[in-house]
């Protein structure tokens, strides 16, 4: 991110520029950063060129940078990313929009066939630095097939970076880098907060953590959650409620499912000892389940209760009118914090 | 380079004996689309009527789908609207046995298939994905995910066929789903199983914001039949009674035993994707004007009235049933929809796993609790204005 710095406009630029931007304005600006600077930088998928994508998320680049560097390609998943590899073997730096979370699925064969392990099979001969952005999550009312969160079949392939952006700049800065990646990301897009907005300069882009580091929203002493993407908001706002009943939480965001940050996590729980994960997809074999095991493995003798999990249902994604039922709300968070009282409990149980 | 007669030892064998499996030429599409209105063709009045009825409801059907979109009755619609021909006409072909395989834009083929007009809209409302029991109507659910019903039109026609019924299934996609590889695959396996099926492409012009140039090199996409082994034909899709008629002749070949056949109906779209999206980024209003002209309700309508066949009266008539129907769906949109949170749980598994019946627990524990607080809540809230009311 080094050429950002030297295309700062003057001060006086800056600050009227200096504007609450929408998190989806913010991957634009990744994407036409990346593109501007490297010519290997190539945007392709449904509808991205003249309509800007569905989310809007690619207006402007075909315009900017041509037809070759931003593609509307035809209407196939399987096909835009197994051509992605093969422009990934030329050279190329592909970024793919997969345009919802559940239209990524017919890619899944050349996702888990072969970007994720080309370079295993190659022994490192044919890295594959391509970017699959995917949309996802609910909580935006669509039909059928548009809520979908897809992360745990992702983090169960090897050969593959999944991360997910939970505020503006690290959209920006996650997306950078993952472009930068000489190794394949799917990068997971929060759809319901693509128009959140953060106060955060498009002109003068601050460092973000990188790439496998989890952010420490809010320190607490009490519990803490871990949490990422669409969920990062709702367990602000748990942990702002939980104050008035005496719960100080810390909300860890995750931000990089793999590779995973064990160290700032770890060391988080085994300040705090309790620990709750929170996520939309699924719980049962969701990434809720693989985090509650290594912080376990790690902190067990930290801990002062189960590490818990509030997720969604193990039921397919619900039609609009019923999925607030269905997704981790703030009372929900509530309810796991409360049960995280273990030893009092224990010690009743037990009669001591 | 000249290449002279070897005259020497060297005698290449010769290939092995090699033909094509099929005579290409007569899966061909003929050049132009097949259109019957205004060319003086002979055509089944009854038929024609049947059509103009449908075309009209259809037509409004659409205009009261979007309205609802903007009433924040639907959370989304993909109208149809310039593609009513298609629609109606893949409803009508079909004999009661058949079986159709919708996309998400075609609600109004299942409706004007007999089902239920609210009942057809249920997963774009929103309040469940599909809204109809599919081995009623014979409708499989719309299907989202592109291209992905075909597959399965395929599947059903095979079996029927292996159970020894003469069923047909006719399955829609549109032009931008072609580019798929499930209608690669179904198309495929439908021609080497010689399977009673009936592809339908409604090419509109565009996928979202692509057009069909983006999207395709063939030189039609009714061409893309011949590789697979399959006739293809084009037609007017905005011409109901040559859509009818080519389909008939699909299906009536499928039935007899014929294999599979790809339609290509040349259409358009009037409307915007959805109502979430805006067409003026891909498109201006020159080419959707000279669409407007040619219209499938007004091409109908007019050739019926020439030919005498239509009176005022009788347009009168088709648009109060149209209207009558248009009611009917507005107050079935406005009662609201009986949700009951519980069902999330529901017909996930034959029989409920533990796990989620221990999920349904931990859900009605918190609807109680948030019954609980409203009730608290309005206890509190009556105390307030016993208070206020009695200062
Ligand atoms: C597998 C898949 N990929 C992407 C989408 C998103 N999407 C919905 S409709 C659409 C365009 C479809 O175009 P076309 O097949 O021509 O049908 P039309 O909308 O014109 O009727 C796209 C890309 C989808 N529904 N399914």
């Amino acid at each position: 991110m080094s050429t950002a710095a030297t295309r700062r406009p003057a001060d006086a630029t800056r600050a009227a520029a200096r504007k609450p931007t929408p998190l989806a304005q913010a991957l634009n600006r990744a994407m036409r950063d990346a593109m501007a600077e490297d010519p290997a930088v190539h945007v392709l998928g449904e509808d991205v060129g003249t309509l800007g994508g569905v989310f809007r998320v690619t207006d402007g680049l075909a315009k900017e940078f041509g037809d070759d560097r931003c593609t509307d390609t035809p209407l196939a998943e399987a096909g835009i990313l197994g051509a992605a590899v093969g422009m990934a073997m030329y050279g190329l730096r592909p970024v793919v929009e997969m345009q919802f979370d559940a239209f990524a699925y017919p890619a899944f064969e050349q996702l888990v066939s072969h970007v994720a392990r080309m370079r295993n099979r190659t022994r490192g001969a044919l890295p594959m630095p391509i970017t699959v952005r995917v949309p996802y999550g609910g909580g935006i009312g669509g039909v059928e097939h548009h809520s979908d969160s897809s992360e745990a079949y992702y983090i169960a392939t090897p050969g593959l970076h999944v991360v997910t952006p939970a505020t503006v700049a690290d959209a920006y800065g996650m997306l950078r880098e993952a472009i930068a990646s000489d190794d394949p990301v799917v990068f997971l897009e929060p759809k319901r907060l693509y128009w959140s907005k953060d106060d955060w300069d498009p002109q003068a882009p601050a460092a973000v953590e990188p790439i496998g580091r989890a952010a420490v929203r809010r320190t607490g002493t009490s519990a803490t959650l871990l949490t990422y993407g669409p969920s990062v908001p709702v367990c602000m706002e748990a942990a702002e409620a939980a104050t008035a009943e005496g719960w100080d939480l810390e909300v860890v965001d995750l931000r990089s499912l793999v590779p995973f940050d064990d160290e700032t996590v770890t060391a988080s729980v085994r300040r705090t000892g309790r620990a709750v994960v929170v996520h939309e997809s699924g719980g049962f074999g969701g990434p809720g389940g693989e985090i509650a095991a290594r912080v376990t493995e790690r902190c067990f003798h930290h801990l002062e209760a189960p590490v818990l999990r509030v997720a969604g249902f193990d039921i397919p994604y619900p039609p609009p009118m019923l999925e607030r039922h269905h997704l981790p709300g703030v009372d929900r968070i509530l309810d796991a914090v409360d049960r995280l009282q273990w030893e009092s409990r224990w010690t009743e149980g037990n009669g001591r | 380079m000249t290449v002279t007669a070897q005259t020497g030892a060297y005698r290449p064998a010769p290939p092995p004996q090699w033909r094509p499996l099929t005579d290409a030429a007569p899966l061909l599409p003929d050049e132009h689309p097949h259109r019957v209105l205004g060319t003086g063709a002979e055509l089944d009045p009854a038929l024609m009527s049947e059509l103009y009825t449908q075309l009209v409801k259809g037509r409004r059907y659409n205009q009261q789908a979007t309205a609802l979109t903007k009433q924040g009755r639907l959370a989304v619609y993909p109208s149809s609207t310039g593609q009513e021909a298609c629609e109606v006409a893949a409803a009508l072909v079909l004999e009661e046995r058949d079986w159709l395989f919708p996309s998400y834009r075609d609600t109004l083929a299942a409706v004007a298939r007999g089902l239920d007009p609210a009942q057809a809209l249920t997963l774009l409302r929103g309040d469940w994905h599909s809204g109809y029991n599919p081995l009623e109507c014979r409708i499989a659910p719309l299907s989202t995910p592109l291209a992905t019903q075909l597959p399965h039109a395929v599947g059903l026609a095979h079996a029927a066929r292996l159970r020894g019924d003469d069923v047909v299934a006719l399955a829609l996609v549109g032009d931008g789903g072609t580019s798929e590889g499930d209608f690669h695959e179904a198309l495929n396996f439908a021609a080497v199983w010689q399977a009673p099926v009936v592809f339908l492409v409604q090419n509109n012009g565009f996928a979202i914001s692509v057009p069909l140039a983006k999207q395709t090199a063939a030189p039609t996409l009714a061409h893309k039949a011949v590789g697979y082994g399959m006739p293809g034909r084009l037609v007017d899709g905005n011409d109901a009674v040559a859509v009818h008629e080519v389909l008939a002749d699909a299906v009536d070949r499928a039935r007899r035993g014929g294999g599979p056949t790809l339609v290509e109906a040349v259409t358009y779209r009037m409307e915007a994707h959805t109502n979430a999206d805006d067409a003026t980024r891909y498109r201006g209003d020159a080419e959707v004007e000279a669409w407007r002209a040619h219209d499938p309700v007004a091409l109908l309508e007019s050739e019926l009235t020439q030919r005498g066949l239509l009176d005022e009266d009788g347009i009168a008539a088709a648009r109060e049933a149209a209207e009558r129907m248009a009611a009917d769906l507005r107050d079935g949109m406005n009662a609201e929809a009986e949700l009951d949170p519980m069902s999330l749980f529901d017909h996930v598994y034959a029989e409920q796993t533990t796990q989620l019946r221990e999920q349904a627990e931990q859900l009605r524990a918190e609807l109680a609790a948030a019954d609980e607080h409203d009730a608290h809540d309005e206890q509190a809230q009556q105390a307030q204005h016993g208070q206020e009311d009695g200062r």
